[in-house]
């Protein structure tokens, strides 16, 4: 039906504008709208990069006048799930783009499938993202006061997976349910537009899942054998840096952390008693104020994760249109603004992963 | 490709794909490399050599995937306003806590005493 219309209505649109339903009235035409609404997303371009040169601010004064507080807290970030979501969502960049030029040249059908893989891109790194954050929780890793790094210790909840983790993802497996009863819905009811929508929905949330999946078995070989996989991120060796700081509790401790290194091996032996024992001893080991270098971390890469959950919405509408045809070679404008925040999402990102990731 | 004879409305650019794909390829090797930087020990330069291939990331993503290089010139101009308006806010906040810097750096031992004594 709707496809039928847009044709109907480009035959249309050379004589009498009033009838078209995608140019406003109070516009002279489609260029006079698409210019307006192009200055309009750039304006509200403006106003989110001065959004988040707040958190640039706090990150360059703090890093300015404690940068060893920065060396030693960027060894708890991991270079490569840190750079597995660079290239994600710079693939997710790149299929945003030839959905716009989709768009412009009238393929409603590639802009479905394109703004399609950018949305389950979006909740990749969501999902590589969830593994991050459940895994510095499951260490203690907060931000500022609620700091409490205890190396090696590791919340056991269903399936081995960090209880953490299983509690954020409870919201997209809600939603996956949701989507995925509701394209059945629409199938067993006749209704096609809507079977084929929510099924995408359920396609880009299963995209959350992928990424999760892969972050865990990364995570899970990385802390099953650091000694291969010898990221900046191991603990053994982030905990050489913080005694040659301290000067204490040498020997102890090693011994400690490589017994714990074993029984991390084995999997599921942690004991109460083992586990105060580590709270004590790694208190001291790692200054408190390493904590304010998480609150950082937190509030730049949480307001930019919101920021790809807001962006998946507005992607989500676009999705919609593409399958209701409404792209044409005068209209194309909603895709080329979505694209614009999407691309200022990426170029974020682009920042913070050297920032964060890759201080040395 | 056929749609490059097309006629589109003046304000519709379509970026030719073949150019879409290289600069993400580009995009693509300039994170390995900032990658590979970085475990390099550069003393000092390290974040400078980040920063200058991030700004060439971003410049790269500016110009071709948000069509930058075919936009009106004054939209450019407005976004790139809001870096002038970024340099002042860090410029500013970095000259005036650098006129106080030694209470600043006294401050975090001041706080790790008195939290030690309350026993945070």
């Amino acid at each position: 039906m709707a496809v039928a219309d847009t044709t109907d209505h480009h035959d249309h649109d050379h004589d009498h504008h009033d009838h078209d339903p995608f140019i406003a009235h109070h516009f002279d035409g489609p260029q006079q709208q698409f210019d307006s609404g192009k200055l309009g997303i750039w304006l509200f371009l403006v106003t989110e990069v001065l959004f988040f040169s707040g958190l640039f601010v706090a990150y360059t004064l703090y890093r300015n006048h404690h940068p060893e507080i920065f060396e030693l807290a960027h060894h708890h970030l991991d270079k490569v799930l840190g750079c597995l979501n660079t290239i994600v969502l710079l693939f997710s960049s790149l299929t945003m783009a030839l959905a716009v030029r989709s768009a412009q040249t009238g393929k409603n059908k590639n802009c479905e499938l394109y703004t399609l893989i950018t949305m389950v891109c979006a909740t990749i790194f969501l999902g590589v993202k969830a593994v991050e954050y459940s895994h510095k929780w499951d260490l203690g890793i907060f931000p500022k006061y609620g700091f409490n790094y205890t190396p090696g210790h590791h919340e056991m909840g269903f399936l081995g997976l960090s209880p953490y983790l299983i509690k954020l993802s409870a919201i997209p497996a809600l939603l996956l349910a949701s989507f995925a009863g509701a394209s059945v819905m629409g199938k067993l009811t006749d209704k096609p537009a809507q079977f084929k929508f929510f099924m995408g929905m359920a396609i880009m949330v299963a995209g959350y899942f992928a990424g999760v999946a892969g972050g865990v078995v990364y995570q899970n070989a990385v802390d099953s054998g650091h000694a291969h996989l010898a990221m900046s991120s191991s603990p053994l060796q982030l905990h050489a840096a913080t005694f040659e700081e301290n000067g204490q509790h040498h020997s102890h401790q090693h011994s400690d952390q490589h017994s714990e290194g074993q029984g991390h091996e084995g999997g599921e032996e942690h004991g109460d008693d083992h586990h105060d024992q580590r709270h004590e001893g790694s208190g001291e080991s790692m200054p408190k104020s390493v904590g304010a270098f998480f609150s950082i971390y937190y509030c730049m890469t949480g307001l930019h994760a919101i920021h790809i959950i807001g962006g998946i919405v507005a992607l989500a509408w676009i999705y919609y249109r593409s399958q209701q045809g409404h792209w044409r070679e005068d209209y194309f404008g909603p895709v080329d603004y979505v694209g614009l925040y999407w691309h200022l999402v990426d170029l974020i990102w682009i920042y913070l992963f050297p920032l964060l990731y890759l201080i040395d | 490709m056929s749609d490059h004879s097309h006629d589109y409305p003046s304000f519709n650019h379509p970026a030719p794909v073949p150019l879409l794909f290289v600069v993400f390829g580009a995009l693509i090797f300039l994170t390995v490399a900032t990658v590979v930087t970085s475990n390099i020990e550069l003393g000092e330069f390290g974040f400078i050599v980040a920063m200058i291939i991030a700004t060439m990331k971003a410049f790269l993503v500016c110009a071709f995937f948000m069509h930058m290089w075919w936009d009106k010139g004054f939209n450019v101009l407005v976004f790139f306003s809001s870096l002038l308006f970024v340099s002042l806010f860090i410029g500013m906040t970095l000259l005036d806590t650098g006129s106080y810097k030694e209470t600043i750096d006294a401050f975090p031992t001041t706080e790790e005493s008195s939290l030690s004594t309350t026993e945070y």
